[in-house]
Parts: C-alpha cells; sequence; structure tokens
C-alpha cells in the first residue's frame, strides 16, 4: 500500500513527556465567556474526562483543542509542536492522522450516503492508500474490532441503530492509528445497555491502543469508568481537577459537591 | 434587420474580455476552476450558456465553427447553437473535424484525433468533482486547496463495493497535471484518454455554476483509480452497425418494438468519413 509512511509511524514518545500542553486557554463569543484561561497537560496514554453542566465551557474547549474553532489566547503544543500557529495544511492533516474526534452525534462523524466499508476507509485514502482489497481488509478488520458483523461492510449507516452507528464512527477514526482521541458526550442519546458496551468497548480499545483521550461528558458514570483525571468546568472555567476517584470521592468545590450528589441513585 | 443589431459573435466586447481574462488564468492554472460573471445567454440553462459564452469569447471572423451534441452534428442543441453563431458571428462552420478551427461539444470528444491549433469548447453543467460528495462549497474549494481528494477515490471505493467494479462511466474524475482533480464534463470515461496529451487547447464552460477550467494542450490528464482495479475505457461491445468501425463509441438505437436495435457511433462526422471512403457495416450501405 501506498501510504505516506511517516504519517502512519508512531513516533515514539517519551512517556514522561505530556503529549498534549494546553496552557491559557481562552475562547470568547463576543463579551461572553467560552472558556476562560484553561491549562493541563495530557501524558499519553492516558484519559482526561471534563465534566460540567450544560454552557459550562466543555464543548466550547474540546473544539478550541481540537482545532475547530480558533482560540482567542493562549498556548497549544502536541508532541512538541505548536498547534495554533501551524498553517491549516498540517492542522487538517494531523486532525486526519494523528488525531480524532468522535462527535454525540453519529450523524456529525459519519458519511450518512457513503457504506460502512467507504466510512471507515476513508481516512485511509485521504492518507494515499490506493489499494482497494487493503482497504477493504482493513475495514473488515476494524468493523470487527468495533464487533460489526463483517456482512454489514457494504450497508450505508442509515440501517443501522444508533449504537452501531456511534460504533461505526469509532472505528472510522482509530482506522489511521491516532494517538490522541477527541470524545464529545461519545455516549449520549444511547440506552443504558448499550451505554454499558459501548463503554466497554472504549475502554478495551483504549488500553490495548495506548490511546490518549480528552472526553467531554455530563455523565459522571462515564468518566468514573473511563477517565484517570477529571477536570470540572463551571461557566468556562475550571474550577477543580485532579485524579477521577478523588474528585468524586471527596470533592473540594461547592459546585463539583453538587454535581456529585446530583446524581440520582438506583 | 435584428442580426445586424448584435455585436460580433452576441456578447459585448467588455464581457468578452472579461471571458478571455478567465479562459486565459484556467489555461495557466489546468484543472483549477475559475469563476466568471457568466451572463444570461438566449437559450436555457442545460443547453450550453457557459460552452456558448467561452465559444463566443475565443471565435474571430476568419474562424471556422463545428458544434456537436453527444457526438452528433445535427442534434437539436448542435444545429441551434451552429446557427445562433452563423447568426451573431456569421463565422463559417464545417462538420468535419479536421476543418474546424473552433468546436464546441457536449458530452463527447471527436473520434478524429485533434491537432496543434484547435479550440475544444466543453458545455459543462456542473464543474465541481466533489460536489456530489461533500455538499458545502467553502470546503470544496478548501480541498481544492489542500489538495484533500481521498474523497474521490471514497466514490470509487462505493463503486466495487457495489458493483463489483468502478461503475462511474461518464464524468469520470481526472487528476490534471499531478494537482486539481477535475470533472472533464458527462464525457464517456471512453474519452478520458483523449483528454491528456491533446495537441488542441480544451476549454470547458458552466455557465450556471459561472466556472471556467481548462486543459492546456499537451496537458497530462489521469483518470483515478485503485492499484488493483486500474481505469478502464469501456463501449458497447461492437462494431458500428453503418460503417464497421471497431474502435469508436457507440449510440444505441431501437428500430422496432420487438428487440431490433443497431449500433451507430456517436460521432456522426466519423461514421460519415468512413462510409465515404468505402467502409460497411452490418446494415450499412454501399455509398
Amino acid at each position: 500500500m501506498t501510504l505516506h509512511s511517516t504519517e502512519f509511524s508512531q513516533k515514539i514518545h517519551d512517556p514522561d513527556q505530556p503529549l498534549l500542553k494546553v496552557d491559557g486557554l481562552t475562547k470568547r463569543y463576543g463579551p461572553r465567556i467560552g472558556c476562560a484561561d484553561v491549562s493541563f497537560d495530557l501524558y499519553p496514554g492516558e484519559v482526561l474526562g471534563i465534566v460540567g453542566e450544560s454552557g459550562s465551557g466543555k464543548s466550547t474547549l474540546l473544539s478550541c483543542l481540537a482545532g475547530h474553532q480558533r482560540a482567542d489566547l493562549g498556548r497549544i503544543s502536541y508532541d512538541g509542536r505548536d498547534v495554533l500557529g501551524m498553517s491549516e495544511t498540517e492542522r487538517r492533516r494531523l486532525s486526519r492522522t494523528d488525531w480524532a474526534y468522535v462527535h454525540q452525534n453519529p450523524r456529525d462523524g459519519l458519511r450518512m450516503g457513503v457504506s460502512a466499508g467507504g466510512n471507515v476507509g476513508e481516512r485511509l485514502m485521504a492518507v494515499g492508500a490506493r489499494h482497494y482489497g487493503d482497504i477493504r481488509g482493513k475495514a473488515v478488520d476494524w468493523l470487527g474490532r468495533v464487533e460489526i458483523a463483517a456482512d454489514r461492510i457494504d450497508d450505508r449507516p442509515t440501517a443501522f441503530s444508533g449504537g452501531m452507528q456511534q460504533r461505526l464512527q469509532i472505528a472510522r477514526n482509530l482506522v489511521t492509528g491516532p494517538r490522541l482521541v477527541f470524545m464529545d458526550e461519545p455516549t449520549g442519546g444511547l440506552d443504558v445497555s448499550v451505554q454499558a458496551r459501548l463503554l466497554d468497548l472504549l475502554r478495551g480499545l483504549v488500553r490495548d491502543l495506548g490511546l490518549s483521550v480528552i472526553i467531554v461528558t455530563h455523565d459522571l458514570a462515564v468518566v468514573r469508568l473511563l477517565a484517570h483525571r477529571l477536570m470540572v468546568m463551571r461557566s468556562g472555567r475550571v474550577v477543580e481537577q485532579g485524579l477521577t476517584d478523588q474528585v468524586l470521592d471527596d470533592p473540594q468545590h461547592a459546585y463539583t459537591q453538587l454535581l456529585v450528589s446530583s446524581v440520582l441513585q438506583v | 434587420m435584428t442580426d445586424q443589431a448584435y455585436n460580433f459573435a452576441y456578447l459585448d466586447e467588455q464581457t468578452k474580455r472579461m471571458i478571455r481574462r478567465a479562459i486565459l488564468k484556467a489555461i495557466a492554472v489546468p484543472g483549477y476552476q475559475v469563476p466568471f460573471a457568466s451572463r444570461e445567454m438566449p437559450m436555457p440553462y442545460g443547453w450550453g450558456t457557459g460552452g456558448v459564452q467561452v465559444t463566443a469569447a475565443c471565435l474571430v471572423p476568419e474562424d471556422r465553427l463545428k458544434v456537436i451534441d453527444q457526438g452528433a452534428d445535427d442534434t437539436t442543441n448542435a444545429v441551434s447553437i451552429r446557427r445562433f453563431f452563423q447568426r451573431t458571428a456569421g463565422v463559417a462552420v464545417t462538420e468535419v473535424t479536421a476543418e474546424a478551427t473552433v468546436i464546441q461539444t457536449r458530452h463527447r470528444i471527436p473520434e478524429t484525433p485533434l491537432t496543434e491549433g484547435q479550440i475544444l469548447v466543453y458545455q459543462v453543467p456542473i464543474p465541481e468533482p466533489l460536489r456530489f460528495l461533500e455538499p458545502r462549497e467553502t470546503e470544496t474549494r478548501k480541498m481544492h486547496a489542500l489538495e484533500e481528494y481521498g474523497l474521490m477515490h471514497v466514490k470509487l471505493y462505493e463503486d466495487i463495493a457495489r458493483h463489483g467494479q468502478i461503475a462511474t462511466s461518464y464524468a469520470y474524475p481526472v487528476k490534471v497535471e499531478g494537482r486539481y482533480v477535475m470533472d472533464p464534463s458527462p464525457i464517456p470515461k471512453f474519452d478520458n484518454p483523449k483528454l491528456s496529451g491533446n495537441p488542441a487547447i480544451q476549454l470547458f464552460g458552466a455557465g450556471r455554476e459561472q466556472r471556467i477550467h481548462a486543459l492546456p494542450p499537451w496537458t497530462k490528464a489521469v483518470s483515478l483509480d485503485f492499484d488493483d482495479h486500474p481505469f478502464q475505457t469501456s463501449k458497447a461491445p461492437h462494431d458500428c452497425d453503418l460503417c464497421g468501425a471497431r474502435d469508436s463509441y457507440l449510440d444505441e438505437v431501437i428500430t422496432d418494438d420487438a428487440g431490433g436495435r443497431m449500433f451507430v457511433c456517436s460521432d456522426t462526422d466519423f461514421c460519415a468519413g468512413r462510409r465515404a471512403k468505402g467502409h460497411v457495416g452490418r446494415l450499412g450501405e454501399a455509398t
């Protein structure tokens, strides 16, 4: 397969160096604050959860990190490279090779008019794969990894259930072997049993592939299962951060205490 | 009387200058879609308003014009555009490919090889090859600018997945000089090899979409494909029933309601030329 080998090779990264360094990131919508003065480091293989209520700026933060929106202030460095200072060509290449973005609504992340195989193959073809058999082989392999039967490869996502669509979106994103995955409410809109299977799958993939993940959610159960570290946001600012269990079991900030105590116990 | 009221070739000189600038830019950047201020023409969109404007901008009184529609010189579209320029420009017209200096075409490249000095003008309905893959025009422009053409292959992938082969048979995308991906207008993919390294100037005009793109002479245009599913031309597996040609693109003609059919060259000038030289097909009569 004629792939740009440099783009595909998993660079050996020093596990003691952060993969992503964010410093003083600020995004305003006119006089309103989207998110303000957010700083954190993300290490290879680490899963960072961002929680907060609607309007707390967590989605704004994620889209600034992923380059979908331009931040007003601050610095983002990925693997030693300045993300905000990059040319658009470079950033878009990064976002289809080294990065992945899982949308809350699979319809935003999938091409609904294209078969499952085509959806998974798109990123491969975007980085130069030109051998149909190889692309299809990889697509079958990835559909298997996200528990979609191989005989569904030529079906369109419109024929899939919500949970299958979400798994397909994950396969489509992970096929080029990204190192950093952004997830925006990946389990939103799914019923609890499907959610549980998806979380299980995600946990397995993250562990097996050594992915670094930034996951935005309002569901504390999701971060409890997936995230190593947790950031709590309110009104665009980070009010508390720490190890997930520590933050959830012993919340310090009043808002975090409110958030944790608001969870319904079954 | 009213014929004298028009400027040479219908359009006013300022408009023709504007179109010529767009054409020059298109030739300078092969395969790139240059926007131009397309005018209302006295014919509906879809009838070749883009091609007519490009032809009008190229014509000089000494030109000899040929107009073809799906290869034929005698169909409505070809006849009316030819008459339009006879009336408004008074140029000589011809049906013989080799004699023409400007050829306006809809959906075919003539079988007779073109030569240096000829201009082939295509009527283009949709110049954007990515249109049905990515609906946002802002995004497709960015994709052209950044050379992100993976999506084009997704379309071909879908063809193979669904039909076992690349089923796209017309408007088959080509990559021009290793840079821009271009839609060659709905010519059959049988004609795609003729796009590449052609000695004539090839101009593409899209009136409704207000775009002009071009292939300068001797430009390389490679049809997109997969390593294990290479590009292949296709035509009906028959010989021409009138002239017996084996290597020309054929139209299927239903001749009765009992399953009778014949295959004839879509290029009427090519077919007539062969018959004049004495070639006879299955159903043809010696002339």
